[in-house]
């Protein structure tokens, strides 16, 4: 699989990172049942930072960052995001869940809802925003994702690529501090990559901090200011995406970048 | 030549299909008449529904609709010179008998008023293309015609004015905004009409007082075990989480009804007397009582079934296991088992003295079995949709109710529709086994009209009546769960 070619010029002149610690993972595991996922993972997450987690199918990168809304619960360790620790409570967890976005690879977008109304849902029920402000909101970021025209369509009218950018716009409308993108373009026809990724860009432009589990090498180095490479559910080698690609230090990293570069 | 070059310079344009695959003819030859063997089923199947009809139709065109008895009947199709025709007669005479059973003749008004207002009441559930004007324009003419057929008073006259006052001003109104689209209509200065589901919600406490009769203080307070239920909730919620506080709050409105009830509707009575004349529930019969217990039972099924499924879904252990327990045990037993239980048993377990109305607990067993049904159906829907909808209401930050609400119901029930609709189906052609205890639904009456010596011997006629009757309802249920799951399409596939 060769990487995907990215032609515009990225704007790296917002893209900068604060040394407010965003998300901070310590000494991290997790089990599904006796198979240990999760072996042991710290890291720190800085305001702003754009990192990408690649790796071979089976690593554990998805159930990483979907540890980090708790969509998958971790047995030991701690997990702090933006200040609330992530445990059992679920006052805690909400919170996390409407700070944190998230963009997954099949959309899941709400079919029985149209563009607008998956837009407004979380707002107006999470947030509790008047529905009106909550449907400017939304034509906003339909606007920002170029899909403004298909607000009152339900999701099975539109392609994949717009699916996904109307799932981007969701996550948008709750005012995220963080997003997740789990695997976002895996599930997309070639032609319609492009057109999710230059949104992903421009977010981060905007200077959104980004988790990015993907294996679309060239927007990790157009993009990401730090890639993570995992295996065998550990974070195996971690470096700035040019020394990352160029100068590999495990022989895992190598094997791994070998096949997909 | 070797050249594989080949470049479009102009696309085709699109083309008619060809006539022959259209239209009538297309239709016929595609569906009737394709190839020897298809053809030939289909003038075998014509000939044979000519047949069928030939010597039904001529049995049901029998002028016997006057006769008294079936020995008229008989004289009546020999004079014609047939040899066998329908005695319509029973039908004519039992008719009133067959809709009401023993319900006071002269207190009619009262279940056929109810049955009208049920269908307003339902227009706001069941459809979305009615104005909510229209819909309280048919309240009003309902109520207004009604008020024709009772005993003129003072008071009564007032109403009447009243009533058609409203109902002259809603039709003006109706009229006069016909063709213009709501948002031109509130930009005219329209005044927007209250939503008629508030009818609809007063719909559940006034039909069993129109049917029953009694004090009106009976269904207020029925009315205010629902307020307490949602002020408890309300008041606990926030402070013992929700789940203690929707217990709770199933908890003391029960309480109410059970204890507080019946003292707060006789002191308010003494205070403030107004009523309608008590009627039993043994006089109940007929198609009356197979309505009554039918939407009874089907409109308090469904939320049971969805309570029962998310209770078989949930997390909680005992929650679980009750509602497994439940669901297992009440599908495992014949209804008729059920309903033998409301009739004989309950009597004997209860203290003496205790005054426990048949027909409502026949309704509480058939609710009971059709809630354990429904609960089964919507798990089946449930289990179709993808895990990616929990984790999206979830990474939303939607907590468990309002994702169940919004999300995970919606469309969970929208693919149970089918299921949905067969088990209300069911559940109301079962109301027939209510005969077996000795209520005098339809079949119950059939069975007391054929020993009656004038109508001795008559089979036919009563039950095909009797299944027309029921198939009206059933059918109707049926295209009503087509038209909304083609309403609730939003797949596009």
């Amino acid at each position: 699989m060769s990487a995907m070619e990215i032609e515009r010029e990225v704007n790296r002149s917002q893209m900068q990172v604060s040394d407010k610690v965003a998300i901070e993972i310590k000494d991290m595991n997790k089990w599904y049942g006796s198979f240990h996922v999760l072996r042991d993972v710290n890291l720190t997450v800085y305001e702003g930072e754009r990192i990408v987690i690649a790796g071979p199918s089976g690593s554990g990168k998805s159930t990483l960052i979907r540890c980090i809304n708790r969509l998958e619960e971790h047995q030991s360790g701690q997990i702090v995001v933006d200040g609330t620790e992530l445990s059992s409570d679920l006052k805690n967890v909400d919170k996390v869940r409407s700070e944190v976005g998230m963009v997954f690879q099949h959309f899941n977008l709400f079919p029985h809802l149209t563009i607008l109304e998956n837009c407004t849902l979380a707002p107006i029920w999470v947030r509790k925003i008047p529905r009106k402000e909550a449907e400017e909101t939304a034509m906003h970021f339909l606007e920002k994702v170029k899909i403004p025209e298909q607000a009152n369509k339900y999701p099975g009218q539109l392609s994949g690529g717009q699916q996904q950018r109307v799932a981007i716009a969701r996550s948008l409308c709750m005012k995220p501090r963080i997003m997740l993108f789990d695997e976002p373009t895996s599930a997309l026809d070639p032609e319609m990559i492009k057109e999710v990724l230059d949104t992903m860009i421009e977010l981060a432009e905007e200077g959104m901090t980004m988790l990015v589990v993907t294996h679309e090498m060239g927007f990790a180095q157009q993009v990401a200011n730090r890639v993570i490479f995992m295996d065998a559910g550990q974070i195996v080698e971690q470096n700035e995406p040019t020394e990352f690609f160029n100068n590999p230090q495990s022989e895992r990293t190598k094997l791994f970048l070998s096949q997909i570069l | 030549m070797n050249d594989l070059s080949f470049v479009r310079t102009e696309m085709l344009p699109e083309r008619d299909p060809p006539p022959s695959t259209t239209g009538v003819i297309g239709w016929l030859r595609k569906n009737m008449f394709d190839g020897v063997w298809n053809t030939l089923l289909t003038i075998a199947s014509i000939g044979l529904i000519v047949w069928v009809l030939g010597h039904i139709l001529p049995w049901i065109w029998s002028p016997t609709w006057n006769a008294g008895s079936l020995d008229q009947c008989r004289e009546i199709v020999g004079a014609s010179g047939k040899a066998s025709g329908a005695c319509w007669g029973v039908i004519h005479e039992r008719w009133p008998q067959m809709l009401y059973g023993f319900y006071p003749a002269e207190l009619r008004l009262r279940p056929t008023l109810a049955f009208f207002l049920l269908f307003i009441a339902l227009i706001p559930v069941l459809f979305n293309m009615i104005s909510r004007r229209m819909n309280w324009f048919l309240l009003a003419l309902v109520l207004f015609v009604a008020t024709f057929f009772t005993a003129s008073s003072a008071l009564m006259i007032v109403v009447q004015i009243v009533l058609a006052a409203a109902v002259l001003y809603i039709g003006y109104t109706l009229v006069a905004n016909s063709g213009s689209d709501r948002a031109e209509q509130i930009a005219a200065g329209a005044r927007r009409l209250p939503n008629p589901l508030i009818f609809t919600a007063l719909y559940v406490f006034l039909m069993p007082w129109l049917l029953w009769g009694g004090t009106i203080w009976t269904p207020v307070g029925a009315a205010l075990g629902f307020v307490i239920g949602w002020l408890v909730f309300r008041l606990l919620a926030p402070v013992l989480g929700t789940l203690t506080a929707i217990i709770l709050a199933f908890a003391a409105p029960v309480l109410w009804w059970l204890l507080l009830n019946g003292l707060f509707a006789s002191a308010m009575h003494a205070i403030l007397p107004f009523g309608l004349e008590p009627v039993e529930s043994r006089q109940f019969g007929g198609l009356l009582l197979s309505v009554t217990i039918g939407v009874t039972a089907i409109a308090v099924s469904l939320p049971m079934g969805i309570v029962l499924a998310l209770g078989r879904q949930s997390d909680l252990v005992i929650v679980k296991s009750l509602s497994v327990i439940f669901i297992e045990f009440i599908r495992g037993v014949p209804l008729i088992t059920l309903l033998f239980v409301a009739s004989v048993l309950l009597n004997i377990f209860l203290p003496p003295g205790t005054d426990f109305d048949i027909i409502l607990r026949v309704i509480i067993m058939a609710t009971v079995f059709a809630s354990a049904y429904m609960a089964e159906v919507i798990r089946g829907g449930l289990a179709a949709l993808p895990k990616g909808q929990y984790e999206a209401a979830d990474a939303l930050g939607l907590d468990y109710w309002k994702a169940q609400r919004l999300i995970i119901m919606p469309q969970a029930l929208k693919i149970s529709i089918p299921g949905i609709v067969s088990t209300f189906i069911g559940l109301f052609k079962d109301t027939t086994l209510v005969s077996i205890i000795g209520l005098l639904d339809p079949v119950g009456l059939s069975n007391s009209i054929r020993a009656d010596t004038n109508w001795n011997g008559i089979v036919w006629e009563l039950y095909g009546f009797i299944a027309l009757l029921f198939f009206i309802f059933t059918f109707s249920m049926s295209r009503y769960s087509m038209y909304l799951e083609r309403r609730l399409r939003t797949d596009h596939r």
